[in-house]
């Protein structure tokens, strides 16, 4: 049983107060390819134990692996998008260790020959500033397979009798992302990790490379802390926190183990150099073992790959199919949507760019793109625990339906109130907007006669607010117009009935 | 040349990265036993290799790959065909000792 004690800490602004922190991220993603990155097992999540594995990917002797095209190319695409440099020519490394999760007892990896290096990723954090996060290298390896402690009270290994090893996972491709030590970040350092690891979640999706999940383990983030006094250069000795697999997550093991380094270091002693276990109930880190130096795996060429190197056309042929980046994308959306950046970041954060994009392409308003995607159906969304564009898929509501209902209001046969009908129609499976309006026999009253008639009475029942209208007080009209409506039953168009109100009492 | 100079904690700490146990009496063979292979394969370091690359590959091919096409696994039942032990269709192996 691991204990999860927390360690002393010193509480945040205490410890910028005395130390800059140094800051170091490492996120491994896996690749939405439909093969592993050796051989030709599927890549399906949730199939059942031992059912995706060969004897390349179980490492039965005289097994040969073959590179994945698709998982270089990705790998490539990557490191393009994050501005790096492309090796022209690069090895995969075998780094040796011996644990159950790979059978084996190597994982194929890269080690001073990584596929990309030397690029940087612009962020923007909640002030409006951009800060420059520098990146190392990004390079190919492959995952390993999952493991089920069995004996132990909680499922960890502490106190387990043996281990049930499923290797479904092992050898999917995987693409480690390193940055560079990041310095001048103090106070800003959490925010800093949480919007680099959410502005790459973005862009890896955008490339379409990975499905992204952090809950289903397809991204996963190691944090590199250490602390260096205010007036020194030289990095401290740093922890490297492993699997904090969400943003908020990443925001708070950085808090965290600044507070804990700087209670180490401002009582004398010294950080130990060792993995530590994030602990997402508690908010706490637990040490784990002791970093083995990288001497420790063995690193050496794998002798079974044969070189990887990308002609400089393949690399520009993969350069052109980059998307537009995110950052850039929304930017350029909200200048043609005309929306705030309040509104901009409530649509941003409900996932609704791409859809709003296709509806409007689709000729639907900006506006009502967004009125209708964020109203009734992101609270239905939200109740069954998904997102809109996943709600809308699963009930085959299509920006379509949006554009065509929103003709129906511009095209004077709904009024805003029986649009929400309609579309409530359309969301319970009714059909299309203009099915579900037939069907419920919604449609605004033509009859300008039976308006006036409605018009008439209400004035005769209201002398009052009527002749204050005769008086010029036109914002009066509103409490006659409201009168129409209940007459009407609600199926009137409230302009029309607005001008034949003026109508009636200006002349 | 250091390759000589191999000490008896660095043949434990190989023995240990290599989940070998070695007695007291095997550790002191050992060191004795791996000086004189890695004195004896040294000698290559004296061949003159200035205009020669490193090889790690003997034959002169980059960029072999396949297609990202899904091709038949084993069956549960054939993957756990060689495994000592067995559990819930998943290799049962034992317990990873002192790690989390």
């Amino acid at each position: 049983m691991s204990q999860a004690t927390a360690e002393a800490t010193l509480p945040f602004e205490e410890a910028l107060a005395a130390y800059d922190p140094v800051l170091g991220l490492e996120v491994h993603v896996e690749l939405g390819t439909n093969t592993k990155m050796f051989c030709g097992c599927a890549t399906a999540f949730g199939a059942e134990p031992n059912s995706q594995v060969c004897p390349v990917c179980l490492g039965l002797p005289g097994a040969l692996p073959v590179v994945n095209e698709k998982g270089v190319e990705s790998a490539i695409r990557i490191g393009l998008a994050l501005n790096c440099e492309i090796a022209s020519w690069c090895r995969f490394a075998r780094k040796n260790y011996f644990y159950p999760d790979m059978p084996k007892n190597f994982q194929t990896s890269q080690y001073d020959e990584p596929i990309a290096f030397n690029g940087h990723l612009d962020v923007e954090l909640a002030d409006g500033s951009t800060y420059r996060v520098e990146i190392e290298r990004a390079h190919m390896e492959e995952d390993t397979g999952k493991s089920l402690h069995v004996g132990g009270s909680t499922g960890r290994i502490h106190g387990a009798t043996h281990s049930l090893v499923d290797y479904n996972r092992a050898g999917i491709p995987l693409i480690e992302i390193v940055t560079k030590p990041m310095t001048g970040a103090g106070e800003r350092a959490p925010e800093i990790a949480k919007a680099y690891v959410a502005t790459l979640r973005d862009l890896l999706k955008a490339l379409g490379v990975s499905d992204v999940k952090m809950e289903q383990g397809s991204m996963r983030c190691d944090v590199n802390l250490s602390l260096m006094p205010k007036d020194s250069t030289t990095f401290g000795i740093r922890s490297e926190t492993k699997n904090v697999n969400s943003l908020r997550s990443v925001e708070r093991a950085v808090r965290y183990e600044i507070g804990r380094h700087a209670a180490i270091l401002s009582s004398g002693g010294k950080v130990t150099q060792e993995t530590r276990h994030w602990h997402e109930d508690t908010g706490i880190t637990t040490a784990g073992r002791e970093k083995s130096d990288a001497e420790d795996y063995r690193y050496f060429p794998e002798p079974d790959l044969v070189p990887v190197a990308p002609s400089a056309e393949t690399v520009e042929a993969l350069r052109a199919t980059l998307p537009e980046p995110p950052a850039a994308r929304r930017k350029r959306l909200q200048s043609a949507w005309g929306y705030s950046d309040l509104e901009m970041r409530d649509v941003v954060n409900a996932a609704l760019v791409d859809l709003i994009d296709e509806t409007v392409t689709a000729g639907a308003s900006p506006a009502g793109a967004r009125k209708w995607w964020s109203g009734e159906i992101a609270r239905r969304a939200n109740d069954a625990g998904s997102d809109v564009p996943t709600y809308a898929a699963s009930l085959a509501v299509t920006p379509a339906h949006v554009v065509e209902l929103e003709s129906l209001v511009t095209g004077g046969r709904l009024n805003d109130a029986m649009a929400r009908q309609v579309w409530d129609g359309v969301l319970a499976g009714e059909g299309t907007p203009t099915a579900v309006a037939d069907a419920r026999g919604l449609e605004l009253v033509q009859d300008t006669g039976a308006l006036q008639a409605a018009v008439d009475k209400v004035i005769a029942a209201n002398p009052d607010v009527a002749q204050k209208v005769r008086d010029g007080k036109v914002q009066a009209a509103g409490a006659l117009i409201g009168q129409v409506m209940k007459e009407m039953k609600g199926q009137a168009d409230a302009a029309a009935a607005r001008q034949l109100i003026l109508d009636s009492l200006t002349n | 040349m250091r390759m000589s100079e191999l000490t008896r904690a660095d043949v434990a700490h190989l023995a240990g990265l290599a989940r070998i146990e070695l007695s007291d009496d095997e550790l002191d063979k050992m060191v004795g036993e791996l000086g004189i292979i890695l004195e004896s394969v040294a000698t290559v370091q004296n061949a003159p290799i200035d205009d020669v690359a490193p090889m790690s590959h003997p034959m002169p091919l980059v960029n072999v790959t396949r297609p990202d096409e899904v091709r038949p696994s084993l069956s549960p039942e054939a993957a756990l065909s060689g495994a000592p032990e067995q559990d819930q269709q998943r290799f049962s192996v034992p317990r990873i000792l002192d790690e989390d």
